[in-house]
């Protein structure tokens, strides 16, 4: 395998070949914002917060860091005016859903993003994915999935398993930037099978 | 009957969750929607997890959740049959059925679907019924047309 040398915000940085540019930059040290990435799971590229300019042979464009691989001779700047626009619109289209979520608030202040810009739609999920993807990779279980399509679409966990597996595992709650997934399981547990008895699920950190 | 085909189906794609969305799709015509019992069936004999089933059938308006009509009236609303006259197709039809669009009668006869752009705008005001079209529609000729279905 051999190294790639790429230039981050100026910087030569070294990664192997097939580590993506998210890779790249958190290795050496330059933060991307991320909120449907997780260390454990494959890359989802769904939240598109970790935009980031490329350029190569002269070309300048926008990609998503979590999927794009290192290349040689690639020029990356992770703020530029356009890409800090491209991610306030997305912190501005996800607090519609989630104003209150505390890593889009911290990210809102960061960018000056409005965060009534957009008419509220409070589903408090911003879909990134986390959970369904955790419960499907690392634990195997699929007790959670998604449903629906376009703006109807929305988690649910599938009450046989959740009923089986959830009360002892839990590992997907701390994943989620907003609250919605224990509100989502506090309501399939009262609808459809009985909490692990002698411990209320709001004690929950 | 009905059952044996269901579990012939399944058994066709067995071990193969590629072909998830094919023995979905034909279930679906056989049954004209996918029980709970069926998608949990599915699901175990092709090895896909109960909620990516669950996810696909929830995202594609080709299958249903809920029991449908024998047949699927579907009345193009999309611009073109809208300029021709699809608003009163549509009225026609509803009339005809007693049906609102994504409705589906007691006795399982129609059910009535609305479709923006069937893909046919040449020959608009469009109908289509069990996936057969029916161009040039007038609300004086949808009776006819809809009396040969049982």
């Amino acid at each position: 395998m051999t190294d790639i040398v790429l230039n981050i915000d100026g910087k030569e940085v070294t990664a192997a070949a097939g580590a993506t540019v998210l890779d790249a930059a958190r290795q050496a040290g330059i933060h991307i914002p991320t909120l449907c990435h997780f260390e454990k799971l494959e890359a989802y590229g769904g939240c598109r917060l970790c935009m980031v300019e490329s350029e190569s042979r002269g070309k300048t464009s926008y990609v998503v860091s979590c999927l794009y691989p290192v290349e040689n001779g690639l020029v990356v700047r992770t703020r530029s005016a356009k890409v800090d626009k491209i991610r306030r619109l997305i912190i501005e289209e996800l607090m519609a859903h989630a104003p209150e979520a505390p890593e889009l608030v911290a990210l809102a202040r960061e960018y000056g993003a409005d965060k009534d810009r957009f008419e509220k739609e409070p589903i408090y999920c911003i879909l990134c994915g986390l959970c369904e993807r955790y419960c499907a990779e690392v634990k195997q279980k699929n007790a959670i999935g998604f449903v629906g399509n376009g703006p109807e679409r929305e988690i649910s966990f599938v009450p046989e398993i959740a009923a089986k597996e959830c009360n002892d595992c839990k590992e997907c709650f701390p994943l989620c930037p907003t609250s919605y997934l224990q509100a989502a399981f506090v309501l399939v547990e009262s609808l459809t099978f009985a909490p692990a008895a002698a411990e209320p699920v709001a004690a929950q950190g | 009957m009905s059952e044996q085909k269901i579990d012939g189906i399944i058994e066709k794609y067995r071990g193969k969750p590629g072909a998830l969305i094919h023995a979905l799709t034909e279930i679906q015509h056989e049954l004209h929607w996918l029980p709970r019992e069926v998608m949990e069936k599915v699901a175990e004999a092709l090895e896909v997890p109960f909620s990516l089933v669950r996810q696909i059938v929830s995202f594609y308006k080709t299958f249903s959740l809920t029991p449908k009509g024998r047949h699927e009236v579907h009345v193009c609303t999309g611009m073109t049959c809208h300029l021709r006259g699809a608003a009163k197709l549509m009225a026609k039809v509803a009339e005809i059925t007693g049906l609102k669009p994504g409705e589906t009668d007691t006795d399982s006869r129609f059910t009535l679907e609305r479709g923006s752009c069937l893909g046919s705008c040449s020959i608009g005001p469009e109908l289509i019924v069990d996936g057969k079209h029916y161009g040039r529609m007038t609300p004086d000729k949808v009776e006819d047309v809809l009396k040969r279905y049982e």
